[in-house]
């Protein structure tokens, strides 16, 4: 019996001591092998008297149940050990860059027109579109700019050999809409418009949007109060905003929109030229001629229209000095205008 | 219009702040782009009389003189020619401060004393030209502080007129306005009658009435035209941005500025027979007092004489029958030129005049006679001469017409949301110059002459909101019935494709819509684009038909820049026209050029065709599109063995491929660029989703290597199988394309992966050979594919 004892202990003492899975087989075969210590001593039982043998074989299988979960427990020690080692022979450097996946930019303005639409989608208003090379009924004379006005001095436009145009103003979309539509309408009209100009602050293209909204009893409280409302969400600010008298034939009364200088925020600076104010944009109540062109009847309903250079609002929102930086499409301008 | 405030002030009294007047006037809708100080400021010049001049003992230039300020006399070296005794000038004592940093002190030049300085005009900031002392006349008190004589300090706006209010290009309309804002009594300009003292008259006739309904003219004999504009009209004149010529141009010109009025002199003795307003005859010929001589087509009116034309209706005189030094006898004319008929005449020849600028816009059809009084008045007071009657020749039918306008207090409550007083609104009109009546709905008004933008009820809305103030009338939200927007689920939103193009690292790109026409041969499929009459420029001449030739643009643009990878798109109205019809849709282009991906030590290598396929086929992905087809195809500026055309449910979208290495080379592009030219409208309807029942049994996945005749396109292997119509077979798959060693010459293999499923039940060993049989023969058979060993 104490050779059982001091069996147990040898076992337990290199089970211990064992430090890889091989040596660990080793000392399993020795001990639990066939040809064992502890088998070994199984076979002793053979000698003993049936009386004896429940209780001697009942401490041999302690020895052995003991000495096995200790070997299963080192042996799971070892091979966690073993896994760890070889995880670090094949460790990465986890400092070096990452396997990139770029996300690319929109355009400024075309950043810039979708939160134009989704703002006054907030309040109802549909996108319309339309042509961008238009007809001289939709450009012009439906829009109370009849040949020899004055006005289309001021549009340097852009002509083709039949007569059409390069649209000048989002206007003829509002043209357009009304033709097709009965009111009530409220859309905004995003889009290219072309004038035959260019120097430091104007490009022959660029963009506008224009907003027109036709029904019943829209006075000239409601376009302040809309522009003024998204003006400030716009600039995400809470903003002075005024109104000056001034002339389209499209609209009477009309108005240009004046909005506190955003980068100085009207104490004066370079870009509001010290005057603390920023033209921004241009509207007023549809033309009763530009109804009476479209077939709105008159008597039961007035409107509000108006419209603003894209690339003006981006610039003010990004504070972009330069306007022609948006058609180089250089990309380290375009880059930083993020997803 | 450039205006001078105090001239302003002396027809409107006010005591507004000039901040306060350019603030009222812009917020009236006259907006003041500018305002600046009429001159220098100064302080201790008077008016100095020259005395004695004696030549500088050691300076040739220099002259040293005695110059009196009235009190005392003082010893003033000068070096200005025109330093004569007698003279009067502007003279600065010891003490003065010119300008912001000049000051004046007593001096030695060259060894003499000097005790001031004598001025010469550029020097207090009264004229951009250095042209020696500033000669003053006689009359001017020898020692009186000279700035109040010249009305300073004082300063001039520059007002910005929309085109409608040409009445306000005058300081007697901006007076006008300034005294309804200001609330002050307008002193208007005395224009009363000067009594003819002779008979003398020169006959007129309209011979196209609807051009000039209306032509006042008057003959003034023995005028000294000689005599010197005197220093207040030269001043009021400089500050109105024009320069002084000769008294007769200069009063007319005083007389356009102060009432409005563009008027003509001409030298009566240089007429031929009566006058006669008419339209050109075409061809006719005119030079002009700049010396330039037109060629006239008949839509242009002239004022002629039984001769030939003199000058260009409402817009500049000719050389021939202008006053000269000669002239004893004048012929005013003071003329209504309908504004239609004068449009236009000034841009086409390049000849934008002051009088152009009012007639386009419209003159008071009722001020001619008025005009011609105010100047013959000034004309007798400064040159003398012997005025004779009147003329008004003028055509009833042809002159515009009164308008008479009602205003209702209901449209004034709807359009402005805000309630006046009758009274309030009939004092705001009549101060603007409109008759007023009172109604029982509202006002019955009769608009002033010179207002040609009035014709309807919201043109008095707009006068009132002006006066009123835009920015006191009230704000609202409109109130509008809610209503639910449609969300069209089958559409697939554009920004969503954008996002999608964007998160592959595409950038968004805006190009011209106008592009060079050399280009777009080069980079086209060989049609011409649509060409802009008046193109701005020779390489901005045509329109785009795709987005390809602005997109390679942007590529060179950066990889002259030293960009190594450049990933562009853009979406935008191209423009296709065919026969009369004009096509202008939107499309979607592509570009990807250089490193696949950004520099990384994992991976190096060029972007490929698959590289823009993957992105492409992704587009047709989005929101359940439907698969994109394509097939090897054409296009002149594509490489061919790199050039694929796609269609989506069996619509041709557009071609994708690799631009041809001749035209790469010849853009300076060194690496390959790959294009795609896309019909965007396809790429955008998708498809509402119809669920289909997932099968509960298990997938199988088997591969094969097949050998086959390296001209087979996957897409017939793809076909092939798809052609079995088996149901079960539920992918095809390709994960390797191998050509070399232990493949025969002309041969590829390709392996494949096959997804099977069966709804119904789990596939059995027996069935999944049974397909995968099927599949081998099919490919057999109908590729002459084979099952590689």
């Amino acid at each position: 019996m104490d050779n059982l004892q001091s069996i147990q202990e040898q076992a337990l003492a290199l089970i211990e001591s064992a430090d890889s899975l091989a040596y660990l087989e080793e000392v399993r075969v020795k001990f639990l092998g066939k040809k064992g210590l502890i088998s070994a001593q199984m076979k002793t039982l053979s000698r003993l008297s049936a009386e004896e043998r429940p209780e001697a074989g009942a401490k041999i299988n302690e020895v052995r149940d003991r000495v096995t979960a200790s070997l299963e427990a080192k042996k799971e020690t070892l091979e966690l050990h073993a896994e760890i080692q070889s995880l670090m022979r094949d460790a990465i450097d986890v400092t070096l860059p990452g396997r990139p996946q770029d996300v690319a930019g929109l355009h400024p303005v075309t950043r810039t027109l979708d939160r134009l639409n989704r703002l006054f989608s907030s309040l109802g208003y549909t996108v319309a579109t339309g042509p961008e090379i238009e007809d001289d009924w939709h450009n012009f004379e439906a829009l109370n700019i009849p040949s020899h006005h004055p006005a289309r001095a001021m549009h340097d436009t852009f002509y083709f050999d039949d007569g059409r145009v390069l649209r000048t103003h989002t206007s003829p979309v509002q043209i357009r809409t009304m033709v097709n539509e009965e009111p009530p309408i409220r859309i905004v009209a995003p889009g290219r418009v072309y004038r035959c100009d260019s120097d430091l602050t104007h490009t022959p293209m660029f963009h506008q949007i224009e907003g027109l909204v036709v029904d019943r009893d829209i006075s000239f409280s409601d376009l302040k109060g809309t522009i003024i409302t998204f003006l400030n969400r716009f600039f995400e600010a809470d903003l002075d905003v005024r109104f000056r008298p001034s002339y389209f034939p499209f609209t009477e009364p009309s108005a240009e929109v004046d909005v506190q200088c955003v980068m100085c925020e009207g104490s004066g600076c370079r870009v509001c030229s010290q005057t603390g104010w920023l033209e921004v944009m241009g509207c007023g109540m549809v033309h009763p001629k530009v109804f009476e062109q479209t077939g709105v009847d008159t008597s039961i309903y007035t409107g509000f229209a108006f419209g603003m250079g894209i690339e003006r609002l981006a610039m003010l929102r990004y504070g972009i000095g330069d306007l022609r930086l948006f058609y180089e499409n250089d990309l380290q301008f375009l880059n930083q205008f993020h997803g | 219009m450039k205006a001078s405030i105090s001239w302003l002030k002396s027809l409107c009294p006010t005591d507004l702040s000039i901040d306060d007047i350019i603030r009222r006037l812009t917020m009236a809708g006259l907006e003041v782009d500018g305002v600046k100080p009429a001159a220098k400021s100064w302080t201790h010049v008077v008016v100095g009389e020259v005395l004695s001049v004696t030549q500088h003992p050691d300076a040739d230039k220099l002259n040293v003189c005695e110059v009196t300020d009235g009190a005392s006399t003082y010893q003033v070296v000068c070096g200005a020619a025109n330093v004569r005794a007698g003279l009067k000038v502007p003279f600065a004592r010891v003490g003065a401060v010119i300008g912001e940093d000049r000051s004046i002190q007593q001096a030695k030049l060259r060894g003499v004393d000097s005790h001031g300085m004598l001025c010469g005009a550029d020097e207090l900031g009264l004229s951009d030209e250095r042209d020696g002392l500033m000669e003053l006349p006689d009359h001017f008190v020898t020692g009186s502080n000279f700035a109040d004589l010249l009305s300073l300090p004082d300063h001039v706006v520059e007002v910005d007129l929309t085109p409608n209010r040409g009445d306000c290009l005058s300081i007697t309309g901006l007076a006008r306005e300034l005294g309804v804002l200001g609330q002050s009594t307008v002193r208007y300009v005395d224009c009363g009658a000067v009594d003819p003292e002779s008979d003398e008259t020169h006959d007129v006739h309209l011979s196209a009435p609807e051009g000039c309904p209306s032509y006042v003219g008057r003959v003034i004999e023995h005028v000294d035209v000689t005599k010197p504009t005197p220093m207040w009209m030269v001043e009021r004149l400089r500050r109105s941005g024009i320069r002084s010529i000769d008294i007769i141009v200069d009063i007319t010109n005083y007389v356009m500025i102060e009432l409005g009025q563009p008027m003509h002199a001409f030298d009566r003795d240089q007429l031929v027979g009566e006058i006669d307003v008419r339209m050109a005859h075409p061809g006719e010929q005119l030079v002009l007092l700049n010396g330039k001589t037109l060629i006239l087509s008949d839509d242009v009116l002239v004022i002629a004489d039984q001769e030939k034309a003199l000058a260009l209706a409402g817009i500049m005189g000719g050389e021939h029958s202008g006053i000269s030094e000669q002239t004893t006898t004048v012929f005013l004319e003071s003329a209504y030129f309908d504004p239609i008929t004068i449009a236009g005449k000034a841009r086409r020849y390049g000849l934008h005049t002051d009088a152009s600028a009012r007639f386009e816009r419209g003159v008071d059809w009722q001020l001619a006679e008025r005009a011609c009084q105010r100047a013959t008045a000034l004309m007798l007071e400064i040159c003398g001469g012997v005025p004779g009657p009147v003329m008004i020749t003028d055509n009833e039918k042809a002159l515009p017409k009164i308008q008479v306008v009602s205003l209702t207090n209901a449209r004034i409550k709807q359009q402005l949301k805000i309630e006046l007083a009758p009274e309030t609104i009939q004092q705001m009109l009549q101060a603007l110059g409109f008759e007023v009546d009172v109604t029982s709905e509202g006002f019955l008004c009769i608009a002033p002459s010179w207002r040609f933008d009035i014709a309807i009820e919201q043109d008095l809305i707009e006068e009132i909101a002006r006066i009123y103030g835009y920015n006191n009338l009230p704000t609202s939200l409109p109130a509008q019935a809610l209503t639910m927007a449609a969300v069209t689920e089958a559409e697939t939103p554009l920004m969503r494709l954008k996002y999608y193009l964007v998160d592959q690292d595409v950038q968004e790109a805006v190009t011209y819509s106008f592009v060079d026409p050399e280009m777009q041969a080069l980079l086209g499929d060989g049609v011409r684009g649509v060409r802009l009459a008046n193109p701005i420029a020779s390489n901005l001449a045509e329109m785009r038909r795709s987005l390809i030739p602005g997109l390679v643009e942007a590529v060179r643009y950066n990889v002259n820049r030293q960009a190594a990878r450049v990933r562009v798109f853009e979406t935008g109205q191209c423009f296709v026209s065919s026969g009369d019809r004009l096509d202008q849709s939107e499309r979607l282009g592509i570009a990807l050029y250089g490193q696949q991906g950004p520099l990384h030590f994992s991976s190096d290598r060029l972007v490929d065709f698959y590289d823009l396929k993957g992105i492409v086929d992704g587009l047709g992905m989005i929101n359940g599109g439907g698969s994109l087809s394509w097939s090897s195809g054409e296009h002149p500026a594509l490489a061919p063995n790199q050039t694929a055309v796609l269609s989506l449910n069996g619509q041709s979208i557009g071609v994708v491929g690799r631009l041809h290495p001749r035209l790469a080379r010849e853009l300076d592009l060194p690496k390959p660029l790959f294009l795609a030219d896309l019909s965007l409208s396809p790429l955008l309807s998708g498809q509402v989703t119809a669920f289909k029942e997932i099968s509960r049994y298990p997938r199988v996945l088997r591969d094969l290597a097949v050998l086959v005749d390296d001209s087979i396109a996957w897409q017939q292997i793809v076909d092939a199988i798809e052609s079995l119509g088996d149901s079960r077979i539920q992918s095809v798959e390709l994960f390797d394309v191998y050509r070399g060693n232990g493949v025969p010459e002309g041969y590829q293999s390709l392996a494949l992966s096959l997804s099977l499923q069966d709804p119904e039940k789990t596939l059995d060993d027996g069935a999944i050979q049974e397909l995968v049989d099927q599949v081998v023969r099919i490919l057999g058979d109908q590729t002459g594919a084979e099952l590689r060993g």
